[in-house]
């Protein structure tokens, strides 16, 4: 393996993100595994694995509990690194997590300018197809192979995560073709991360990211609803983790005894 | 004082009343864990604050058969009031009383057990569930002798004050105000000054005695001064540092609020600003290393005061002021004590509740230029509507008008259940790096 330079950790409510990366910022190793409800002990679990005497960036709901972390710093600013380094100039982040969906603009060296971020909802997240798939007991990955499958779409309501479960089971039980169920669930999430992208004054190019953004069809969706092309980058996944190993590279915080 | 207050069977939360808990618990405490690395010492103003609050409350524990009682809503015409001597009560500073001391979400519930829905403001579900319960953390409140409901801060007040009316049978007094966008008509001001008069006869008429313009007008003078005081104190944090935070004013705002018209609250401005200005003499800054400097727009917080100002100071932010306070004091102007009744009309028509959106932006927009602010902060309060309508388009005119960052952030100001401390602090850290 070639030698890490930095480590970024993004400790996220579904997901916990690793990266390491090389002095020119590029990633030479990266981990993801889903978040246990005991984090600390994971987290303590995954750090005694990782080289030692590397700074360390931590960002994400957990980011706190990361106690021999260099840095830390916010998730917005974390995917604006990351992003960054795909954009190359100013424009626009959409990342659309587990339990959080974020637009952030940045500008020319990748500073924030304005961002956005749901509140206390779900149904503009990941969570909202995660709690839908389960129902439909398909695995989430393939959601949108089902979607692309569809001939048309059905309506479903963007209001509740929760509701939309029961809402789609009676689709379901009412007739509606599997395949357009989940193809209007698909238009839903989309419809609503893009209402989100345009309560701020966002510049193109946009790039999505978080574990989302590996569906084709809400890439494809979300560019008809903001009518601009979308670039989703390699790892869309790892942006906030790539960031956070980048702050921690630059800032000149020296490493901690660990 | 013990068997005094067993006999008075007063209803009380977790403790009994006694003369010392009443003074430590009343408002606010003087935090025993006060953070001296990043925040001056507490005003010493404060010790006279509590003195003051504690004393309203415990005249309002004795004031039925004494004084005629009137419970008022925050932006109600308080003058002639006081002018006949009433004793008023503001159930919307217990409210904050109540959230302050971290008692509303009790005092919430007992609301919704009483079928009062959950998205009902939460000052209203604090009072009911207050009336309903008997439970305050001031010991007792008084019954009221009249409900005077002024509309210029919402419309929930309309209701909440029939329902009050309902469970006290106690006559209740409206004083409906238009709305207005920047500025009242002649006809809006005839319009509400007519129900000024009529409430002053209902008013008369409880009191059982006959208002005396004289008292009147020294009533509505010394509203007068301690406005303009007001606004002298928020007004010396244009200086660099600020000598004063949105948070301490918080605080400090009771009286203008609670009290207005009395000379108590004349001298307690006048000396809160004697302290501040020593504190700007010698360079104190409400947080030390002030670095930035930022605008509270909406309610405050009131169960997570320290929370956020300990955050904010510990990256060198001092929320230097806030529209909410500084309402209780741009309208001093207004005021004409030679005119009682016609400027008392004009004065209540213009609570920055009663003027439109465009208005509160232009003067967030000067607010962030007078006082020299590089950012602002609206608290999208889930329980004021008429405060948080707007605010997405507020939001994003200041950050592409004036080119600072401004960051919602969703909350209540007083049910902590609508509050999520991760996702709070998650944006403030994000608009902190900015």
């Amino acid at each position: 393996m070639e030698r890490i330079k930095a480590i970024g950790i993004d400790a996220g409510s579904t997901a916990i993100k690793v990266v390491g990366i090389n002095e020119k910022g590029n990633i030479v190793f990266y981990k993801v595994e889903p978040t246990s409800f005991q984090m600390k002990p994971q987290l303590e679990k995954i750090i005694e694995e990782l080289p030692k005497d590397v700074p360390i960036g931590a960002t994400g709901y957990g980011g706190d509990l990361i106690s021999n972390a260099t840095i830390t710093a916010s998730e917005i600013r974390c995917h604006s690194k990351g992003a960054h380094l795909f954009l190359k100039g100013p424009g626009t982040v959409i990342d659309i997590g587990g339990q959080d969906s974020k637009v952030i603009v940045i500008d020319q060296e990748g500073e924030v300018i304005d961002f956005t971020m749901n509140d206390k909802c779900a149904a503009g997240t990941g969570r909202f197809l995660e709690t839908t798939a389960w129902r439909l007991k398909t695995p989430v990955e393939e959601m949108a192979r089902f979607a692309e499958k569809a001939d048309r779409e059905v309506q479903v309501s963007s209001v509740c995560a929760v509701f939309a479960e029961s809402e789609v089971i009676s689709m379901v039980a009412k007739g509606e073709p599997m395949e357009a169920v989940i193809k209007g669930l698909h238009r839903a999430l989309a419809k609503r991360v893009a209402s989100l992208a345009q309560s701020l004054n966002i510049i193109p190019p946009i790039l999505l990211s978080g574990g989302v953004a590996q569906n084709p069809v809400i890439k494809s969706m979300l560019e008809e609803e903001l009518k601009e092309k979308i670039i989703v980058p390699p790892y869309p996944q790892l942006m906030g983790a790539l960031g956070a190993a980048i702050i921690s590279m630059e800032s000149k915080t020296k490493v901690t005894n660990r | 004082m013990r068997s005094l207050i067993k006999k008075l069977k007063l209803n009380t939360l977790k403790t009994a009343v006694t003369f010392k808990s009443c003074w430590n618990y009343l408002f606010f405490d003087i935090p025993k864990s006060w953070r001296t690395d990043i925040l001056a010492p507490p005003l010493r103003i404060g010790v006279k604050t509590k003195e003051l609050i504690t004393k309203h409350y415990l005249e309002g524990m004795y004031a039925n058969g004494i004084k005629p009682v009137a419970w008022v809503t925050s932006g109600a015409p308080v003058e002639f009031l006081k002018a006949l001597g009433f004793y008023t009560l503001y159930p919307e500073n217990h409210g904050a009383l109540c959230g302050a001391r971290k008692v509303a979400l009790e005092l919430c519930q007992e609301a919704e057990k009483n079928g009062y829905c959950i998205d009902i403001c939460s000052y209203a579900r604090t009072d009911i569930g207050s009336a309903l319960s008997g439970k305050t953390p001031v010991g007792r409140l008084p019954k009221p002798d009249l409900l005077v409901c002024c509309t210029n801060i919402c419309q929930t007040v309309l209701y909440w004050y029939q329902v009050l009316a309902h469970h006290f049978k106690a006559p209740l007094v409206i004083i409906d105000t238009p709305f207005i966008y920047t500025e009242a008509s002649l006809p809006d001001v005839e319009y509400v000054q007519k129900q000024i008069e009529t409430a002053i006869e209902t008013a008369e008429r409880i009191a059982k005695r006959k208002l005396k313009f004289e008292k009147l007008k020294e009533v509505m003078r010394l509203s007068k001064i301690a406005t303009e005081l007001w606004l002298e104190v928020i007004n010396t944090g244009k200086n660099i540092p600020s000598p004063i935070s949105a948070f301490d004013q918080f605080i400090h705002m009771a009286p203008i609020v609670e009290l207005r018209g009395e000379p108590q609250t004349v001298d307690f401005y006048a000396q809160m600003l004697k302290e501040l200005r020593k504190r700007v003499k010698k360079g104190i800054g409400a947080v030390i290393k002030e670095k930035k400097r930022v605008l509270w727009d909406n309610l405050p917080i009131w169960y997570s005061l320290k929370l956020l100002s300990e955050t904010l100071a510990e990256n060198g932010i001092c929320v230097v002021t806030s529209t909410y306070t500084y309402a209780w004091g741009e309208l001093a102007p207004m005021i004409d004590p030679e005119r009682p009744i016609e400027s008392m009309a004009k004065v209540y028509l213009h609570p920055i509740l009663n003027r439109g959106t465009g208005d509160k932006l232009s003067l967030m927009k000067r607010m962030v230029k007078d006082f020299r602010l590089n950012g602002v902060i609206l608290h999208s309060d889930r329980s004021c509507k008429p405060y948080s309508v707007g605010q997405m388009d507020q939001r994003a005119k200041i950050v592409q008008e004036l080119k600072i960052p401004a960051v919602l952030i969703e909350s209540d100001h007083n049910d902590p259940r609508a509050f999520s401390e991760k996702q709070v602090l998650n944006r403030l850290k994000a608009f902190m790096e900015m």
